[in-house]
């Protein structure tokens, strides 16, 4: 599954020759991320993020897997469990903050990689099944980082799940009993610490398992690039080693001192103080918001304050909260339609000027969404998120598939060659403005 | 076709609701909110002139304050405070030697079992044991203060909205409330049994003012001011929020450093790989 003109791997010592005969993992390497797989020559900064996720996936789970050895799941000793951590296991401190901080930044790499996608429609085909495992995956991760967080048993841990999990109390007809089964008892309590223990340990080897799929599905067509032509021939391409490997691996560095930054000296910067306080059933938080990277869906949940009634009757259609909660899963599931909401042939933004504007609105209303999900539910915080929540499904379920329909987009390179050395052989010059066909990609060779 | 036809026809029925029952209704006695009626709370704490030693990435720790600070915590905090995820060993880090760790731990009386009967007594601390707590349950701990409970103070410095300075300023709050903001507040006053404190974000308080002047003799002779105790008891308790603060800070400048530098020799290989690869201006030969 790569271009004809991959490099090929050959074995050259003994042993490697033995093993390829045996158990061909070296080659495996090789056409996955050595120099066998052949990248486009033209990526951006902004296609450094996937390998930045796996980094940080990695990095949670080995910093995760030291925390649990010293971690223990019940009510009456987790909070003070953590401070164990914090004081007497050596490098207990650094590990707690690595992890803490890891998720924060993992989500921070996954915003940019998602939104690289949204500029350069990276969900369109060929791709389409890349971006549906990326969708599950970042659900995966939503669930993971929620469950994570109720570990140390602080005031937001606790009361934060048991907003979150109220939610599936709006359910119609099933919601309380349902809620009550997955939590264990009506609130949080020493089962729900123990189940979500469980399952934040094994998630993240799921979510692994999801993102080996994802890279499967991404050799396939292989990586898209910033003006979306696909690649035709040899010259619009490079060996995955050592062009990429250097790239990532400057990058890499420079992310992992800002990360060390933030680890070493404000390692607390990103959370809640209520969570150094431990969780007191009896004790409503002022104000209970999740972790920041669950802010804009946060905001759209709340953003529905009043009950779908039929008007001047009074009778209740659909509670507030369940609108709630439609429209904050909703906002997310919507992603996995995008491939056939936009239709538009042209993949990078950049050659849609329509498409462009629209997009920088929609960055400016999702940092809209971030900053209302952490704000006090007071006004003008609640009608900004109404406004902003409405834009953000306008955008995705409305806008787009309109724009892809009257957008006129610019002339678009002849090549990848093209738009790097400003000529290629092969251009007739006299290419049409017209986008290549989903399927006008060289056949992938075996 | 279906899909982009659904999805615009759910995507205007979840924005019509939105707009029409919950955006509305709130729009039409929307009002921007004016300055409270209440008495509001101090947000921004005071920081002590100079700042505290170990702000800053370049912070260290004064043991000679955080000693003071203990002395702080033991005679006047302790009796209503506990603080319990510190250990009497732990004192060695601020200075003490072993001898005194011992000789300090011994001065407290934690629970224990009489070897004899299995009877709960009190016995002189050891090293190893955590600081004791005043009162026996939280029952008994707000019976003893106007039904409030005095929380432990290990973790309070990270514990609240910068909390470091938060302690600073509430142990120095107790001033007179501003007669313009009580003009402005109709319903404000201080009941009997709490204090008027404007930083605490209920502006009354359960705790009675502590630090008052000269309320312990220093050992090292350093006057005993509020704004002393108050300077030496924050600095004590943030430590025993995070006794590997300092620490963290000096692995912090080896960590960077040395990500920096592979950063570094990272980017001048990536130049190097890339070289023939990078169009530059005037350059034909590129491959
Ligand atoms: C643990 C999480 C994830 C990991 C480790 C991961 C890893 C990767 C890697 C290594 C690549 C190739 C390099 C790159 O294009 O940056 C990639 C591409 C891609 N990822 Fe992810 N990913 C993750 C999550 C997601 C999510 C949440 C989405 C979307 C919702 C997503 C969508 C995509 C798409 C569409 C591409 C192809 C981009 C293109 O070639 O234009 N990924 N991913």
């Amino acid at each position: 599954m790569s271009f004809a003109w991959a490099n090929s791997y050959e074995p050259k010592t003994d042993l490697t020759k033995w093993l390829d005969e045996k158990l061909p993992v070296p080659r495996l390497v090789y056409n996955a991320i050595g120099a066998g797989y052949p990248v486009p020559r033209n990526l951006n900064y902004m296609w450094n993020f996937g390998v930045l996720a796996g980094f940080f996936l990695m990095f949670q789970i080995i910093t995760g897997i030291i925390l649990a050895m010293h971690y223990a799941a019940n009510t009456d000793v987790a909070f003070g469990q953590i401070e164990h951590i914090m004081r007497n296991v050596n490098y207990g401190w650094l590990m707690k903050y690595a992890h803490a901080n890891g998720a924060s930044f993992f989500f921070m790499v996954i915003y940019l990689h998602i939104f690289r996608g949204f500029y350069y429609s990276s969900y369109k085909a060929p791709r389409e099944m890349i971006w549906l495992l990326g969708v599950v995956i970042f659900l995966l991760m939503m669930a993971t980082a929620f469950m994570g967080y109720v570990l140390p048993w602080g005031q937001m841990s606790f009361w934060g799940a048991k907003v979150i999990t109220g939610l599936f109390g709006a359910i119609p007809f099933i919601g309380e009993p349902l809620q009550v089964w997955l939590v264990g008892g009506y609130a949080p309590n020493n089962s729900t610490l123990n189940r979500f223990f469980s399952l934040h340990f094994l998630m993240p080897f799921v979510i692994l398992g999801a993102v080996i799929l994802h890279i499967w599905a991404l050799h396939i067509p292989g990586s898209s690039n910033p003006t979306g032509v696909e690649v035709k021939k040899e010259s619009d391409t490079v060996p995955f080693h050592p062009y990429y490997t250097a790239k990532d691996g400057w990058f890499l560095g420079l992310v992992l001192s800002l990360f060390a930054f933030v680890v070493f000296f404000a390692p607390n910067a990103l959370g809640h103080a209520e969570n150094w306080i431990e969780a007191n059933p009896l004790s409503t938080p002022a104000l209970i918001v999740p972790e920041w990277y669950f802010y804009p869906f946060y905001a759209i949940l709340r953003a529905f304050t009043g009950d779908l009634t039929i008007p001047f009757t009074g009778i209740v259609l659909i509670e507030a909260k369940l609108l709630g909660v439609i429209a904050m899963f909703g906002s997310i599931l919507l992603w996995f339609f995008l491939p056939w909401l936009d239709k538009s042939p042209v993949r990078s933004g950049s050659y849609r000027p329509l498409f462009r504007i629209f997009f920088w609105i929609f960055v400016v209303d999702m940092a809209a969404l971030f900053y209302l999900g952490g704000a006090k539910a007071e006004e003008p915080f609640i009608v900004m998120s109404q406004i902003a929540t409405a834009w953000y499904f306008l955008h995705f379920l409305v806008i787009l598939p309109i724009i892809s329909q009257i957008e006129v987009p610019k002339a678009l390179p002849f090549s990848i060659t093209e738009a790097v050395l400003g000529k290629d052989e092969g251009s007739s010059k006299s290419a049409t403005p017209s986008a290549p066909p989903a399927g006008a990609m060289p056949e992938p060779a075996e | 076709m279906t899909i982009r036809l659904g999805g615009i026809l759910f995507g205007l029925a979840i924005t019509g609701v939105l707009l029409l029952w919950s955006l509305l209704p709130g729009a039409l006695n929307f009002a921007f909110p004016t300055k409270p009626d209440y008495y509001a709370f101090q947000e921004k704490n005071i920081a002590p002139e100079g700042g505290f030693s170990f702000d800053g990435p370049l912070g260290k720790w004064d043991t000679q304050q955080l000693q003071r600070g203990y002395q702080v915590y033991k005679e006047v905090c302790s009796a209503c405070h506990s603080l319990k995820f510190v250990a009497f060993r732990n004192l060695q880090e601020i200075g003490f030697t072993e001898p005194e760790v011992r000789a300090e731990a011994a001065s407290w009386e934690v629970p224990g079992i009489d070897p004899k009967d299995g009877s709960a007594i009190k016995r002189p601390g050891i090293p190893t044991d955590q600081f004791p707590s005043p009162y026996a349950n939280e029952v008994e701990a707000r019976a003893f203060n106007n039904n409030a409970l005095p929380p432990d103070l290990t973790l309070i410095t990270k514990a609240r909205k910068d909390g470091v300075h938060y302690v600073y300023s509430l142990m120095q709050g107790y001033n007179e409330p501003d007669p313009e903001d009580v003009a402005k507040s109709p319903d404000f006053e201080t009941p009997p049994g709490l204090y008027f404190n404007e930083y605490f974000y209920n502006i009354n308080i359960a705790m009675p003012p502590q630090l008052l002047d000269g309320i312990v003799t220093y050992s090292d002779g350093t006057e005993a001011t509020t704004e002393q105790m108050a300077q030496d008891i924050t600095a004590f308790l943030t430590w025993a929020g995070e006794p590997s603060l300092i620490k963290r800070k000096q692995t912090g400048w080896f960590v960077i450093g040395f990500l920096l530098f592979a950063t570094f020799l990272g980017f001048m290989s990536y130049k190097t790989v890339w070289a023939t690869k990078k169009p530059k201006k005037g350059s034909p030969d590129l491959v």
